[in-house]
């Protein structure tokens, strides 16, 4: 672990503050937009809006979470103040 | 059997697996034993014995006087092991019994609590939990006292821990009255109690750790009993091996069978209704997907309640502070989901598959369409009639069972699937088994977390500081039984449905807490008042709609009716927060050092 100084944990922060935005943005699209739309996913004899409440958007968020986890643990080494 | 000293944590999966094998070749004998002919009533017996004997061994086993290991199972809990006791921790008898049954019958819109239920944990990973695990607190409304400071904002954050954990507490321990009267042929108020000596078992003796490695056993069974079924079910229905895939075929085939039998345009009558009295009859498409603004307002509102409260459950929230660091709790949120997703993308399969083995006539078992006095013979029917769970009342007349003759407990689903699709008995007693380890896990949780606030906030943190590490463990096991007893009691009262409670705690917890928890972690202008106005003005104005929507007969405003109050708690909460905070003074350089500190992951936690 490398003594890390007060500008690089402010950008280590900024950076944080980036990715969680991004991660809440996938979330929003995954959570609201999406179910704004079942009617018209159930389309070509697929029920597009079902699969997607009932399993898509679950699929999403933990794929989602996973994804954040490494994101932010690699920022977290490169800024020198993962544990 | 289980050596729990020094090698334990390295032999997780050895031993999880033999426990695995050992569950199965249980299971096995048991299908053995039907087949020589033992009777139904003791092979139930002995699936809720032989398992809630394991927890309990288990529980005695995990026993502790250490403070560490008794608040926070000594911070050393694997990664994956943690979303293993989380998934059992937060599917609740309300995601194993009660949630397909609720798709079942109420379609689309309730599918809602499954998008909630899960987008929950991105807020958990990415805005609160691995902050709270830097910051090294013992429970959540340590961090509140000590981020906030004074004990005023940890009180408030005590009072909302209780009153949203003891709603949710109390469901829990209906459900394991229902499912342990069921298998066992004894009156519900007689399994309630029964459920709640299990519970303590698993957690007096050794709190956090002891309820850690029950809930990871528990999660074991609980998801081997819900999916064999489904497995069974799809495979003997013909649509493939993996039911997940499968049902969306059955999906097309339920859609022509509601168009046959008239699902949505025949209504029960007034008559039959007032008969059936609490039993529903199915009356919505399975894939009607909301419409029109309001139906979307209320399928949104419940998502974002259902998410919000997720990340503000103390509950869920204090099984993060047991990882090893804050790398291995950011990962284990994404596999308590993965593992909560193995059920939930399952719940919906097996309403499809059960509404096909109701429904279509091709399949032997179906019933809608068949006489009355044919059906009214069946076995489970019989069964499930008697303690009032369905119900036919032919309306008509016509002797012939129609789709809105036919009322039913959304819970039936997943208890009398195994019945219903003419599966072996074995299976029911599975079900059985797996439904009382959801209840009972979420219990183990939820009077832990309520026990712990009270023994270490309230009594530790503000009564007697000076108190002696086991003067406080004594206290903390004295409260979980006089909490757990008052659970056990309020539930042996029948007061609502198992989901109603449920939905209450997640809006108690988000009005309450979830802006405090966020705020706290993201913007260092919080401070102590604008923390105490959040907690205090979200939860009182959440509590107050609720009452007078639920109970003082008031008009729902725009359709948030009491599963969403938390939409009038958590604005509320989030301005008075911000305004408040503004208008009073900023935290001290002391307070602000400590915010800057939970952000990063490296270096010594807040708090030791």
């Amino acid at each position: 672990m490398s003594k890390s100084s007060s500008s690089n944990r402010e950008m280590h922060w900024q950076k944080t503050k980036t990715l969680t935005m991004l991660t809440l943005i996938i979330w929003y699209f995954f959570s609201f937009e999406i179910h704004l739309w079942g009617e018209a996913l159930n389309t070509a004899g697929f029920p597009g809006g079902y699969f997607m409440a009932g399993q898509g958007s679950q699929v999403a968020f933990a794929l989602l979470v996973f994804w954040f986890a490494r994101r932010q643990d690699k920022l977290d080494q490169e800024y020198g103040v993962a544990e | 059997m289980i050596k729990l000293e020094g090698g334990f944590i390295q032999n997780l999966g050895r031993v999880y697996g033999l426990y695995t094998m050992g569950f199965l070749g249980f299971v096995i004998l048991m299908a053995i034993l039907e087949a020589v002919g033992v009777s139904n009533t003791i092979i139930g017996w002995l699936f809720v014995a032989f398992t809630v004997l394991i927890y309990a061994l288990i529980g005695v086993l995990s026993r502790t006087m250490d403070s560490g290991q008794y608040y926070v199972a000594g911070r050393e809990v694997p990664a994956v092991f943690n979303g293993m006791a989380t998934a059992a921790d937060w599917m609740s008898g309300a995601s194993f019994i009660a949630m397909a049954g609720g798709i079942y019958l109420k379609g689309y819109p309730y599918m809602a609590f499954l998008v909630g239920w899960t987008g929950g944990y991105v807020l958990v990973a990415s805005l609160i939990a691995p902050f709270l695990r830097k910051f090294g607190c013992y429970t959540v409304p340590d961090f509140i006292g000590t981020r906030y400071g004074g004990n005023v904002a940890r009180l408030c954050a005590v009072i909302i821990l209780v009153v949203a954990s003891f709603t949710y507490v109390t469901a829990q321990i209906t459900g394991t009255g229902i499912v342990a009267s069921r298998a066992l042929n004894i009156p519900f108020e007689a399994g309630v109690w029964i459920g709640l000596a299990g519970i303590l078992f698993c957690s007096m003796l050794g709190g956090m750790r002891a309820v850690t490695w029950t809930q990871v056993a528990q999660y074991i069974v609980l998801i081997v009993a819900y999916l064999i079924p489904v497995f069974w079910m799809s495979n003997k229905l013909g649509y493939g091996l993996i039911p997940h895939f499968a049902q969306f075929d059955a999906v097309s085939r339920v859609q022509e069978l509601e168009a046959l039998h008239g699902v949505k345009a025949l209504m029960p009558t007034a008559e039959a209704q007032a008969e059936a009295g609490k039993l529903a009859a199915l009356k919505v498409g399975i894939n009607d997907a909301s419409t029109t603004p309001m139906a979307k307002w209320k399928f949104f509102t419940l998502v974002l309640c259902m998410m919000a409260g997720t990340a503000s459950l103390p509950h869920v929230l204090m099984r993060y502070f047991t990882t090893a660091s804050v790398k291995a709790a950011r990962q284990s949120v994404g596999y308590s989901l993965l593992f909560i997703c193995l059920l939930y993308l399952t719940a919906p399969a097996l309403a499809t598959f059960t509404k096909l083995s109701l429904l279509d006539p091709n399949v032997a078992t179906s019933i809608i369409g068949k006489s009355v006095a044919e059906v009214s013979n069946l076995e489970w029917i019989k069964q499930w009639s008697s303690v009032n769970f369905l119900k036919i009342v032919d309306g008509n007349g016509d002797g012939i069972v129609q789709i809105n003759e036919f009322f039913m407990k959304g819970d039936i689903v997943v208890l009398a699937t195994p019945e219903m699709a003419g599966l072996p008995y074995v299976i029911s007693g599975l079900v059985a088994a797996g439904g009382l380890a959801a209840a009972m896990s979420t219990a183990d949780g939820l009077l832990l977390a309520i026990a712990n606030a009270l023994s270490h906030d309230l009594y530790y943190k503000i009564i007697d500081p000076k108190a002696d590490t086991k003067t406080r463990l004594i206290v903390a096991r004295a409260l979980l039984l006089v909490v757990g007893a008052a659970g056990a009691l309020v539930a042996s009262l029948k007061l609502t449905g198992i989901l109603g409670a449920v939905a209450w705690a997640f809006c108690f917890a988000n009005s309450g807490l979830f802006f405090p928890l966020v705020l706290g972690v993201w913007w260092k202008r919080a401070n102590r008042a604008g923390a105490v106005a959040g907690m205090v003005g979200g939860f009182l104005a959440g509590a107050i709609y609720l009452y007078q929507v639920q109970f003082n007969g008031m008009t729902p405003w725009i359709g948030l009716d009491g599963l969403r109050f938390g939409m009038i708690g958590m604005p509320v909460s989030l301005i008075l927060m911000i305004v408040v905070s503004l208008m009073t003074e900023e935290p001290d350089a002391e307070t602000q050092k400590m915010v800057e500190e939970i952000r990063v992951p490296g270096g010594k936690s807040v708090i030791d």
